[in-house]
């Protein structure tokens, strides 16, 4: 079978196999793990392909949820305008945050992402409307197109998975597309596409806003699922754990963080019961990981099947 | 008998099992309550594994049937997080047939939880969060707010305080909701019983160091500086108060206390603090003789959280026994119109809103020379009733109260 | 409200002192092995309980733990050096930061399980115990003792670093680390012994901190943010930068804690986000 051939496979089971994910484990476990596969993998967008460590990708997250509910639960528009809502206020933190910490890189960068992350917190915080501690509740699940009740779990968990493979598609294109060519030469060797005369900083906030953007995708199709949005979503452990996926999964690799974010997320739901022994497990993950499987898993399953073929 | 028939007998007796339950009354022939609660978070010492372990009491006690069928005890982390709680509500609600979920603890997975269960005709019994609106404008037909409120922990302490001559008042506030509404009743009730509030202090949620707060405090000039914080916030500040020379010319009070909270800190530290509680275990003799039992399980003396989930887990249990089957409508009819009588409160009562009104304690915390034994640590100075402790129904914004 | 004033600003000073010694292991980290060390809080966090577990099981006394703590932080920090970081020499630094991550979760998590959330009190040593009264204020005198032995730390440790044979070598090590092996300086030894350091500066604070805050399993993750923002902000490869830093931004806080409060913990953010727009590699940084 020709390399293609088994790609279009390879995608056809995993397609196959989130069809029937409802089916095998509980929808809402399922749906919560697409959220944050996609989540994931808007973040690879920005550290994978751009070379971009970002500690403040939560902030896209909660503030698109927050936006999201508050659209349809005060103002009683229709879900496809939580979407929306929560996709322009990723887009514009994205640009806000872009714009100011673009001019630095490394360490730099991830600490003034990280800051502006904690300006955001703390003004949902204060902000009286989004419930501080107690979170924004009720947010009304609405019918699609006016027509499909998205109450009904199994038509949900179909219509974030529509979603995901939209929004996925997206971020393939844009890899395999002359800018993804652009953003992985900038990470490779920045003085030397500067020489060649890209805009490297353009491209760059280019890529933060897209991953900005369908960040808060990500995190207005949470605040649907579980019906509302909370503090924990904006806390810079949820840009932490973002990080995990994305590098257990395989930075820098098309499904590795939605791999990642699969485990993770099936970590924390069936290892519950273990306390804070997750967080050692989660840990160690980590620290092996970075020692010995960089590529990831699926960068290994990768380089695994390249040298046996 | 035929091959093909030995399969739909099966089929047929499999079938019927479930209407045989539902004809005794008990949904899946098992009551099983589901302790969610904090295990490893900012929660766990005052709820955590303690709570699951007074559920588990209860059940036993309860001899571990009810009109037949066992009751089985489960618990899981909510991990302080509403998605966390709401997702393993659902679960459990859809998927492994809970019938009553029990503790919480913090007031947004409660909010969280209460819609869910209320959706699905589930209980909620909750024993922790402190959150006015639980049975005000968020309130659900199918939820008991048990333990305390933020309501009763301001009207005991402020009232009773200022009473006792704590009449000037300076508030250290966790900036967050429930810091926030924490101070806006205490100082209300303050002033209403003839206190004054000479000033407050917003500290951001949470803060390690409040020196800064507490020089603010200290400059003010009040006989009372009121924490309108918890948890971490509320151990800190009482640990510096005493640091900065505080006290003895002030005295604090704690709007939200554990006995976890002096454990920890130690007497010396607190000595003095001035708190409200709706349980301790050296009140009497009863309530002594139960904590024994919890110290014998966990080594440690048991929180009002505790307490009261061991309290309002037998209170379902005795309500589904009445009522005679584990129905949510019915055993909510049967548990508001049944007073609680047991070791935690006497003559407490669930109203139409699902708060149960019962005795509330004020204490100050002993000096380390007038503790006599391990977890000597209040002095019960005055029982507070729950009308004077509680908000009365007349005045809820719960829409299922009658007007 | 002048003498209120002066309270605040003297407690803002105090925590300045000690967000520098705080921020001081980390500066050197990084200023002398490119290394974002995140494990930074879980060993302030492993210096505190150390002094607790020394006085609660083995009544090992404060003054002991100040010397004894340290050295056994700094001495598991040379060997996850040895054995962890080492492997990591050459990659990115982005590697060593979520290494140093994941080490940090194990050591809370294991932690947490063993001590629960609570925390431990640890006593004030009985010989800086009480308080006193400056008119302006009321003075704890451990707290004097704090400042007075942080300020005493940094200044040393800025000392050997800029100052001495030993510190240029070490500075040496990360311009050019081939040269100056071959200059016959053992220079992985160098960068062991340098995290060990940096380790142990961390736990040293811990020891110190324990009698004032609670000794939790989470007191590390609730201040290493804070920490890095006075790193970043001084300049990441600066000691002077995280020293003055450190004591500007205690002096901030103390300032927005009096005149609004609620902005307290962000005003750090603020000042970072500030700073880095004005002068990308802090006030102290020299641009790599």
């Amino acid at each position: 079978m020709s390399a293609r051939a088994r790609l279009l496979l390879g995608y056809g089971l995993l397609v196959l196999l989130g069809l029937g994910a409802p089916f095998l484990v509980y929808p809402v476990f399922a749906m919560n793990v697409l959220c944050l596969a996609l989540f994931a993998s808007a973040f690879n967008l920005l550290l994978g392909y751009a070379g971009l460590l970002s500690f403040g990708h939560a902030a896209f997250l909660g503030a698109a949820a927050y936006a999201a509910g508050y659209v349809t639960r005060e103002w009683g528009l229709p879900t496809e305008a939580g979407l929306l809502a929560g996709v322009v206020v990723g887009a514009s933190l994205g640009l806000v945050f872009g714009a100011l910490a673009i001019r630095r890189s490394g360490i730099y960068f991830a600490m003034i992402t990280l800051g502006f992350a904690q300006l955001v917190y703390f003004l949902a915080i204060q902000i009286p409307w989004t419930g501080g501690e107690d979170g924004f509740q009720g947010i009304p699940r609405g019918r699609l197109l006016g027509m499909v009740d998205l109450e009904r779990p199994l038509v949900m968990y179909y219509f974030v998975y529509a979603v995901f493979l939209a929004a996925f598609w997206l971020i393939q294109r844009a890899i395999a597309s002359p800018f993804g060519h652009v953003l992985r030469a900038i990470r490779e060797n920045e003085p030397r596409a500067l020489s060649l005369g890209y805009d490297v900083a353009r491209y760059k906030l280019t890529a933060f806003v897209l991953s900005a953007a369908l960040s808060g995708l990500a995190g207005a199709l949470r605040a649907f699922v579980n019906q509302f949005a909370a503090l924990p979503d904006l806390h810079w452990h949820t840009s932490g754990a973002v990080v995990l996926m994305t590098l257990l999964g395989g930075m820098g690799t098309v499904t590795g963080p939605s791999v990642g974010a699969l485990l993770v997320g099936a970590l924390e739901n069936y290892l519950a019961s273990l306390g804070s022994w997750v967080t050692v497990i989660t840990g160690t993950v980590f620290v092996l990981c970075v020692l010995s499987f960089r590529r990831g898993i699926v960068g290994e399953v990768r380089a695994l099947v390249k040298r046996s073929s | 008998m035929n091959r093909t028939r030995i399969p739909q007998l099966a089929l047929a007796l499999l079938a019927a099992l479930p209407l045989a339950a539902a004809a005794a009354g008990v949904s899946d022939g098992v009551v099983k309550v589901g302790v969610l609660t904090d295990m490893t978070g900012a929660y766990s010492d005052l709820a955590g594994p303690g709570s699951v372990a007074a559920a588990q009491m209860a059940a036993e006690d309860f001899g571990g049937k009810v009109l037949g069928k066992p009751i089985v005890v489960i618990s899981a982390d909510h991990q302080n997080k509403a998605d966390v709680a709401s997702n393993v509500a659902r679960r459990w609600f859809d998927q492994e047939q809970v019938d009553v979920v029990a503790d919480l603890v913090s007031s947004s997975t409660a909010l969280a939880v209460m819609p869910v269960a209320a959706q699905k005709k589930r209980i909620t019994l909750l024993s922790g969060p402190g959150s006015d609106p639980i049975t005000g404008d968020k309130c659900t037909a199918y939820n008991v707010h048990y333990t305390y409120d933020t309501y009763s922990l301001a009207h005991g302490t402020g009232s009773a305080v200022v009473q006792q001559g704590g009449k000037s008042w300076f508030f250290i506030t966790a900036d967050y909701v429930f810091g926030r509404t924490l101070e806006e009743d205490t100082a209300s009730v303050v002033k209403s019983s003839g206190g004054k509030v000479l000033g407050a202090v917003r500290a951001p949620f949470p803060t390690a160091d409040f020196s800064s707060y507490l020089l603010q405090a200290q400059s003010s000039g009040a006989q009372i500086v009121g924490l309108a914080n918890a948890g971490a916030d509320t151990v800190n500040s009482i640990k510096q108060a005493h640091e900065f020379g505080i006290t003895p010319k002030q005295s604090l009070a704690g709007l939200l206390v554990f006995i976890s909270d002096i454990h920890s800190l130690g007497l010396e530290a607190s000595q003095g603090l001035y708190l409200t509680t709706a349980f301790y275990w050296d009140h009497d003799e009863e309530s002594r003789k139960w904590a024994q039992r919890f110290f014998a399980r966990t080594k440690k003396m048991p929180t009002m959280v505790h307490a009261g989930v061991y309290s309002e887990i037998t209170h379902y249990l005795k309500a589904v026994q009445a009522a005679g089957t584990d129905d949510a409508d019915a055993v909510m009819k049967k548990m508001k119109e049944t007073p609680v009588n047991d070791f935690f409160a006497r003559n407490g009562h669930i109203g139409a809103d699902g708060l149960h009104r019962h005795d509330m304690y004020l204490a100050r915390v002993k000096a380390p020379k007038d503790s006599k034994k391990p977890w000597d640590y209040y002095q019960i100075l005055k029982t507070i009733p729950p009308e004077q402790a509680f908000p009365a129904l007349a005045g809820s914004k719960c829409p299922l109260v009658k007007k | 409200m002048t003498q209120a004033l002066f309270g605040q600003l003297l407690v803002g000073l105090i925590n300045g002192s000690f967000y520098a010694l705080l921020s001081l292991g980390l500066a050197i980290i990084f200023g002398l092995l490119d290394v974002v060390n995140f494990a930074h809080g879980a060993q302030y966090m492993l210096g505190a309980y150390l002094a607790w577990m020394g006085l609660t099981w083995l009544g090992i006394g404060y003054w002991v733990a100040l010397f004894a703590a340290p050295a056994a932080v700094g001495l598991l920090g040379m060997a996850v050096e040895r054995l962890l970081l080492r492997r990591l020499r050459g990659l990115d630094n982005l590697y060593g930061l979520l290494l140093t991550f994941g080490l940090a979760l194990v050591v809370e998590g294991l932690f947490r399980q063993g001590f629960g959330i609570s925390g431990n009190g640890y006593p004030v040593p009985p010989q800086l115990a009480g308080a006193k009264n400056l008119g302006f204020m009321v003075l704890p005198i451990y707290r004097a003792w704090a400042v007075a032995v942080s300020l005493a730390v940094c200044f040393a440790s800025w000392l050997v670093i800029e100052k001495t044979r030993l510190g240029s070598y070490l500075r040496a090590g990360t311009e050019n680390p081939q040269v100056l092996q071959a200059f016959g300086v053992n220079v992985p030894l160098m960068f062991t012994v340098t995290y060990g350091f940096g380790a142990a500066l961390a736990a040293f604070a811990g020891v110190v901190a324990a009698p004032v805050y609670q000794v939790t399993p989470t007191m590390g993750s609730q201040v290493i943010i804070v920490v890095f923002a006075v790193v970043v902000i001084g300049g990441m490869g600066s000691i002077l930068g995280a020293i003055v830093t450190g004591l500007g931004l205690g002096l901030l806080e103390g300032l927005a804690k009096f005149f609004w409060p609620e902005v307290s913990a962000t005003v750090v953010f603020v000042a970072m986000a500030l700073v880095l727009l004005v002068r990308p590699a802090g006030l102290f940084g020299r641009q790599k």
